[in-house]
């Protein structure tokens, strides 16, 4: 389990912050969401989600208010904040710098080289 | 947390149940999914990074009642802290001034002493011309200045109060950087011969003797019956470090001419000199300068031959000139004090151990639900440092109380007594230790409770066998035994070298002996006949007083820090300037009777040799020994002066050899002395002492003879009245003083160290209770078990005195110049160490050991 934490701490991040950048989420929405816009192909573990939402707000891309869900009940709300949106943005360049690199070097042929 | 969590998995659940699953399942899958709540919140909270003060704050809180809960614990632990802490406190207080702070005046550095040096390399006094000469030829010097010790007559309506003083150039106060805080300094113009009678007051003198006037400036006092115009006063704060009891101070006022007369006492060698150097210039330049003076004599500064300076000067700071005598006592006390500390920090950490072991399931729970290790020990630590805050509270109050007790005890000699006391430094100090301890203490316990063994911790049965984990205490044990031991060695080293030291023959009777001493001060006793006089009738008066069995004066009190020495030359010497030195007794007849001092050869002096007859004097053995070996010193002639290479003092005759006196202490051994009578030595001294021999009780004799002598003159002072036994016991104050400190020191090392063997093996028999029910069980005897228990105590502790025995050496080479008479390896005291040690250890395993002997085997057995 550690293992597969390491591995998708930086994308859990990233996939968090982009859910919550479309609106303003609590924990479980959060969840949904990121299973709703992976077409449920990615399903996140339940114990990871709330240790990454808390060290996301520490880190300050993104911020916590307490709000009322749609059955009336109390739940804490997370949104992004400004120096979350620019976070999204380098991550998701990073990203796709590193998917561009692995992808050449995957797609090296024989001859290339 | 709990309520973000628990809608969350509400939220979970009712969409399961929405997809058609059951209530009680839906909950149940949501749990499962969830993976455990409390280590998601473990897991939450240090992903969160809650922050170190609200963690630090839980752990406070939980420590505080964790520390109500066992309140026996934590008192012991407390109070042993509070021990360690406040001893060391205050004896840092009393170091702190001495050996670390530098002293109270700016730039402190700068102000160093200057000597003249005798022949075998001590220092002495300089004379006035040599200040001179050194003034006029130094460009080292900011300001320079001469102080000798005066002490006037403070004449009033009630009695008369001898002060003490200072003589001192104008330049004193500002070398040493210091201005009147009422007034004015004194200017050159006050310190010529024939100058104004002007005087500087001390503010404790200010605000004791004149009620804070302030209007004391340019009013007038009598003193030596003689009117003197106050010009200043000296600030509160000021500490005269040079002469601490000094009050008073009047300029010199020598006379700066007539070099060339050499019978003046401008040519004595009396003064004190201290000068202040510019600022960047260090002590070694200062060195070559005056090595460059004292070398190259010039015209204008001739001198003669006992101020030659052809052995050079030297100069020292007057930091290190204060404090060198009493350094290597302060040192090593300070290491006893920290030995003790450590044995109190190794008797804490033992109980931290075994309360770590008690609390085993505890930490093993929290493991396992998620909290890191780190966090584990912060709470630990958190513990011990609140602990060891609590403790170094209570030890703060200890300090206290141990300042006062050792201002109250220590010798008189000890320089800046006035700086002693609990101030900032000595907080800060307090402080630091504290923290410290607290984390030193606290470490190796969290360090061990917080190891991962949960299975170890959990099992509360896995009770078969005492562990490996016994031996961090084990070894802190015999580190403690180890300490104990030299703490208790150097103490008895002290104590049997104040033994030895008593045991030494004074040369005198002490016994039913009386003493104090006179001042005829004043102008009319500026003639000898009028002081001669004086003290003729008082010497009358006393003798008249019921209970003096004899009376007699000398000028020169044994074992009373008076000194008074000068060259002997002997008629048939052949060196013009004489080999032997000795101390000169100025006495009346009835001296010898009055102390006790044997008469070896010849006769003592009387009567008739207070007349104009040849001059009879008395040697002591050791010169006469020493002198004429195997020969009759009787009938031969000798002289005695400080300037015995003239050719005018006149011969004295040796009618008479006595035993040796101690003069300078019992330790030292130079007892050469010439004892004259009062009538034939060159002056009458103005300042005498009285010897009573009662007949019953001296002390109670003293105010009948107060009264005899002011009722012939009821203006002289009379001081330092004092018993010979009471004078005897106070030469040694100063290692009497280190020698308490050390027992108490020891007392409380051997009861630390008996604490943690006790407490160890109490440990160790609770733990083993199951074991020795089994062997019980198999038939050992319980004398068997007893002798279990105390060999296991008593080899820790023989482990410990092994160990000890080293340091202890150590520690005794270290010590090896406050020791008198026996070497640092004596073996009466190691033995007696090691005798009481064990004997203290057995008692320590009895406990114990009796509590293992009534373990039944049934009851230990049932414990599975």
């Amino acid at each position: 389990m550690d293992k597969q934490m390491d591995l998708l701490q930086g994308t859990l991040d990233m996939l968090i912050l982009k859910a919550v950048s479309l609106g303003p989420l609590h924990g479980y929405g959060v969840l949904l969401r990121i299973q709703q816009i992976s077409k449920d192909r990615l399903e996140i573990q339940q114990g990871s989600l709330y240790p990454a939402l808390y060290r996301l707000e520490h880190q300050g891309w993104i911020a916590s208010e307490w709000g009322e869900s749609e059955n009336k009940r109390k739940a804490k709300y997370y949104r992004l904040t400004p120096a979350g949106k620019r976070r999204l943005q380098t991550e998701s360049e990073k990203w796709n710098r590193m998917a561009d690199l692995i992808e050449g070097i995957l797609g090296t042929t024989a001859e290339e080289v | 947390m709990d309520a973000e969590l628990r809608f969350h998995l509400e939220a979970y659940a009712q969409d399961l149940v929405s997809g058609g699953v059951p209530r009680q399942e839906a909950m149940r899958r949501a749990r499962i999914e969830f993976g455990g709540i409390e280590r998601v919140k473990e897991e939450g909270r240090e992903a969160r990074g809650v922050n170190l003060v609200e963690s630090l704050l839980q752990d406070l809180r939980y420590g505080a009642s964790n520390m109500m809960r066992t309140p026996g614990f934590t008192a012991i632990t407390v109070l042993t802290l509070a021990l360690g802490i406040g001893a060391t406190t205050a004896i840092f207080s009393a170091v702190n001034p001495i050996l670390f702070q530098s002293l109270p005046y700016p730039d402190s550095g700068q102000i160093m002493m200057i000597s003249d040096v005798r022949g075998d390399g001590s220092r002495l006094d300089v004379t006035f011309h040599t200040y001179r000469e050194v003034l006029e030829r130094s460009r080292s010097f900011e300001a320079v200045a001469v102080t000798k010790p005066w002490r006037p007559t403070l004449t009033s309506t009630t009695q008369p109060e001898r002060s003490d003083g200072q003589r001192v150039s104008a330049t004193y106060f500002r070398t040493l950087g210091i201005s009147p805080a009422l007034g004015r300094d004194f200017d050159l113009s006050d310190d010529q011969l024939n100058g104004p009678r002007v005087v500087i007051l001390s503010d404790v003198l200010w605000k004791r003797r004149f009620a804070g006037d302030r209007t004391i400036v340019g009013r007038q006092v009598k003193l030596d019956d003689n009117l003197y115009t106050v010009i200043g006063v000296l600030p509160t704060a000021f500490e005269n470090v040079l002469a601490p009891l000094a009050q008073l101070w009047s300029p010199l006022q020598y006379d700066t001419r007539n070099i060339t007369s050499l019978q003046t006492r401008e040519w004595g060698h009396h003064l004190r000199m201290v000068g202040r150097l510019r600022s960047g210039l260090g002590s070694e330049q200062l060195r070559r300068e005056l090595d460059t003076i004292a070398r190259n004599p010039v015209r204008e500064f001739p001198r003669p031959a006992w101020a030659s300076l052809e052995l050079g000067l030297t100069a020292d700071s007057l930091q290190h000139d204060v404090t060198e005598n009493v350094r290597p006592a302060l040192l090593a006390v300070l290491g006893a004090v920290l030995l003790v500390l450590i044995i109190a920090c190794v008797n804490v950490t033992n109980l931290l151990l075994a309360r770590g072991v008690r609390r085993r399931g505890e930490f093993a729970l929290r493991a396992a639900l998620g909290a890191g290790r780190r966090r584990l020990v912060q709470q630990l630590l958190t513990e011990s440092l609140l602990l060891a805050l609590m403790g170094g509270v209570v030890g703060l109050a200890v300090a206290q109380l141990g300042v006062r007790v050792l201002v109250a005890l220590s010798p008189s000699e000890l320089p800046r007594v006035g700086a002693i006391g609990v101030n900032g430094a000595v907080l800060a100090f307090a402080l630091c230790v504290t923290t410290l301890i607290g984390l030193v203490v606290g470490l190796i316990p969290a360090l061990r409770a917080s190891r991962n063994e949960p299975q170890i911790g959990l099992q509360e049965s896995s009770q078969r066998t005492a562990g490996g984990h016994q031996w961090a205490r084990r070894a802190l044990v015999v580190a403690e035994v180890a300490l104990a031991l030299v703490v208790l060695v150097s103490a008895g080293l002290l104590l049997r070298s104040l033994d030895h030291l008593f045991a030494i023959a004074p040369g005198l009777d002490p016994s039913h002996v009386l003493t104090m001493q006179m001042q005829a001060s004043g102008r009319r006793f500026d003639d000898d006949s009028a002081r001669y006089r004086f003290f003729a009738q008082a010497l009358q008066a006393v003798r008249r007083v019921p209970g003096v069995k004899t009376a007699a004066f000398t000028s020169q009190l044994p074992l009373s820090g008076d000194l008074d020495g000068y060259g002997i030359q002997f008629e048939d010497d052949n060196s013009p300037n004489g080999d032997y030195a000795g101390f000169r007794y100025a006495v009346t007849p009835g001296y010898f009777e009055a102390m006790g001092i044997p008469l070896r050869r010849g006769r003592l002096l009387d009567e008739h040799d207070m007349a104009d007859s040849p001059v009879a004097v008395l040697i002591s053995e050791s010169l006469a020994t020493r002198k004429f070996p195997g020969r009759d010193p009787l009938g031969q002639r000798v002289r005695m002066g400080p300037d015995i290479g003239r050719l005018d003092r006149p011969w004295y005759t040796i009618v008479g050899v006595v035993g040796d006196v101690k003069q300078v202490s019992l330790a030292a051994s130079d007892s050469d002395a010439l004892y004259i009578t009062t009538t034939h030595w060159s002056d009458v001294d103005n300042v005498q002492s009285l010897v009573v021999r009662a007949r019953g009780d001296a002390g109670a004799l003293a105010p009948a003879v107060r009264n005899a002598i002011w009722s012939v003159d009821k203006d002289q002072p009379v001081v330092h009245v004092a018993t010979m036994d009471d004078l005897l016991a106070s030469t040694a104050a100063e290692r009497r003083f280190a020698l308490t400190l050390f027992e108490a020191f020891a007392l409380v090392a051997l009861i630390l160290a008996a604490a943690g063997i006790y407490g160890v093996l109490s440990g160790s028999v609770a733990e083993r209770t199951r074991e020795i029910g089994v062997r019980l069980a198999l038939g050992a005897s319980r004398k068997r078990i007893l002798a279990l228990v105390v060999r296991e105590g008593m080899t820790l502790t023989v482990l410990g005195v092994s160990i000890g025995l080293v340091g202890a050496a150590a520690a005794s080479q270290a010590i090896a110049a406050m020791l008198f008479g026996i070497s640092p390896f004596d073996s009466v005291t190691y033995l007696g160490v090691i005798v009481l040690l064990a004997g203290v250890a057995v008692i320590a395993c009895g406990i114990p050991a009796w509590r293992a002997m009534k373990v039944d085997p049934i009851v230990a057995l049932r414990y599975e």
